[in-house]
């Protein structure tokens, strides 16, 4: 059964290159660019994962992640967050409302797909 | 008044340790030897004119005798003490100052050096932690550094690339390599500029009181006419940070204005019948409260008969403009104590209230403190009035017991205290008091 993920990230380059390793990793790969709507986005697509930039445009990831485990729908969803700012008090408050897994920019290829791979055991 | 014996007790120890004999030093001074042994002694007050021919024949600096000094240099060392992990509390800073006073100097000069360069940090973290400018460039150069680390990994792990997926990618890299030259180019240049604003890394407040110190807080050139804040500024060489530099032309500006509004022939014309009395002056003069008090505060040095020192401060309790008495140190950052009549006034607007005030420790002398708050000129809106507290300082000889107050709760050791806010590290054992 093909794995499907959503990448919500306004960075257009960083969308291309995980599209293109998930893809060759057999992930079904759909992405979205902007924070004010993806919570639509998501609910519409209904992912098995997503990965969320905490800087959006429109409206942080933050508070996307925090609507997420309010929704008895999305509350158990595997939220991989990303952020260009590894301060502990931004991975202390992503953690406490109830992130998957937070990786800081810039990370690998590799790592990414660790990550995605130990969210969705096959 | 236990401050007289810090001079006489100085005199003394110095001359024993030079081997002068009690005459020798009366005849050097020109001064009977019975009257030499009363101050020695700590029986009679001496004036700064006579610790100066002392001073002379005992081969130190008048202000090594003197108290001013000393107390400007407990204070720092009563800082010192202050801090979180010392256990030093309970050892007298007088008589460490008066014993060792080149190690004193030396503990008080790493002391401030330390303070400033704690606030440099602080600083620059808030600097890391909230500047918008710094925070939106690293964001921008994380994410193109992600860009190009995925983009060259697949490059790199792929050799065997579909040509137009490769061609892709390379544009990608090509653009995002711009991108990240440029942005860092935007930093390092930002940062440049941060460098050189910060460069005395002291506080821009600290800076401007050391340069104002220095100057003697007067200006010959302002108060004649022969020169503008702008040409005082330009030759300031003492102020070397952009934030001091703009508080003093703000500074000098206001002195201006001030020197405009009552010049110095007016003030020596009207001394004589007011002294060093501000509302006195303004009432002779016809010049606002404020303005009277400013012109005391920076007349050429000896032309009062004593020195005064004044204090305002805006509603919140910052400076404004601080000169401070030798026997009346204001703190060098962060709130001062809340006894002050400085702060009762501005919860009464228009109202004037003297009080006789004397700080809280050892070697200390009484000061006459005459405070009001008024509106700021030139600066009201109807519905959100400001108002400035002003506090003007003079020695005095109190006919009653004067009020003890501190410089700041961390270094005063008052107790029980009103006013605390927070425990002093200091031991407030009896000799410490002065009532």
């Amino acid at each position: 059964m093909t794995k499907s993920v959503l990448i919500i990230e306004d960075e257009p380059n960083i969308v291309e290159a995980i599209r293109f390793f998930l893809i060759r990793d057999g992930w079904q790969v759909a992405s979205h660019g902007t924070g004010d709507d993806a919570l639509e986005a998501i609910r519409a697509q209904a992912p098995d994962l997503v990965i969320l930039d905490v800087m959006l445009p429109g409206r942080s990831g933050m508070d996307i992640l925090a609507d997420l485990r309010a929704d008895p729908a999305t509350v158990a969803l595997p939220v991989l967050m990303l952020t260009a700012r590894g301060q502990a008090r931004d991975r202390d408050l992503a953690e406490r409302m109830g992130v998957s897994r937070f990786m800081t920019k810039p990370f690998s290829n590799a790592e990414v797909l660790d990550a995605l791979r130990q969210l969705m055991p096959d | 008044m236990v401050q007289r014996q810090l001079t006489g007790t100085r005199i003394r120890e110095r001359r024993l340790a030079m081997g002068m004999r009690q005459a020798e030093l009366a005849v050097a001074a020109g001064i009977s030897g019975s009257y030499l042994n009363l101050i020695e002694h700590n029986r009679r007050r001496i004036g700064d004119d006579l610790v100066a021919r002392l001073a002379a024949p005992l081969g130190v600096d008048p202000g090594a005798l003197g108290e001013g000094a000393e107390v400007d240099l407990v204070a720092t060392l009563r800082e010192a003490a202050a801090a979180p992990s010392t256990a030093v509390s309970t050892e007298p800073a007088e008589d460490f100052a008066r014993r060792f006073p080149g190690w004193a100097g030396l503990l008080a000069d790493t002391h401030r050096r330390s303070g400033d360069l704690a606030r440099m940090v602080d600083t620059l973290t808030d600097r890391l932690n909230q500047d918008p400018t710094l925070a939106a460039s690293l964001h921008d150069m994380l994410s193109t550094a992600t860009a190009i680390r995925a983009t060259a990994t697949i490059l790199a792990e792929n050799r065997d690339l579909e040509p137009e997926w490769r061609d892709r990618f390379l544009g990608n890299l090509d653009g995002d390599a711009h991108r990240l030259a440029a942005s860092a180019r935007a930093l390092a240049g930002y940062l440049e500029q941060s460098a050189q604003a910060g460069a005395a890394g002291a506080a821009p407040q600290d800076e401007l009181d050391a340069w104002l110190s220095a100057q003697d807080w007067h200006f010959p050139g302002l108060e004649d006419g022969t020169a503008t804040p702008d040409t005082v500024l330009a030759d300031a060489e003492g102020l070397r940070s952009d934030p001091a530099r703009g508080l003093a032309q703000g500074w000098l500006q206001r002195h201006a204005r001030d020197i405009a509004a009552l010049p110095l022939a007016r003030i020596t014309a009207a001394l004589p019948r007011t002294g060093a009395d501000p509302v006195a002056l303004a009432r002779a003069t016809g010049v606002s409260l404020p303005v009277a008090m400013r012109r005391l505060a920076c007349l050429p040095p000896g032309l009062l008969p004593v020195p005064v020192g004044l204090v305002s401060c805006d509603a919140a309790g910052s400076f404004t403009f601080r000169r401070a008495l030798a026997d009346f140190p204001l703190p060098r950052h962060g709130a001062a104590c809340p006894l002050w009549p400085l702060f009762a006034a501005l919860s009464r607007p228009l109202t004037p209230l003297r009080a006789d005030l004397v700080q809280a420790g050892r070697g200390v002398a009484a000061v006459a403190a005459f405070a009001i708050a008024l509106p700021v000129e030139d600066g009201n809106a109807p519905d959100l009035p400001l108002i400035e507290a002003h506090m003007f300082l003079s020695p005095t000889t109190p006919q009653t017991p004067p009020r003890p107050v501190g410089v700041a709760c961390r270094i005063c050791p008052q107790d029980p205290c009103p006013g605390r806010r927070e425990p002093s590290i200091l031991d407030a054992s009896p000799a410490q008091q002065v009532v």
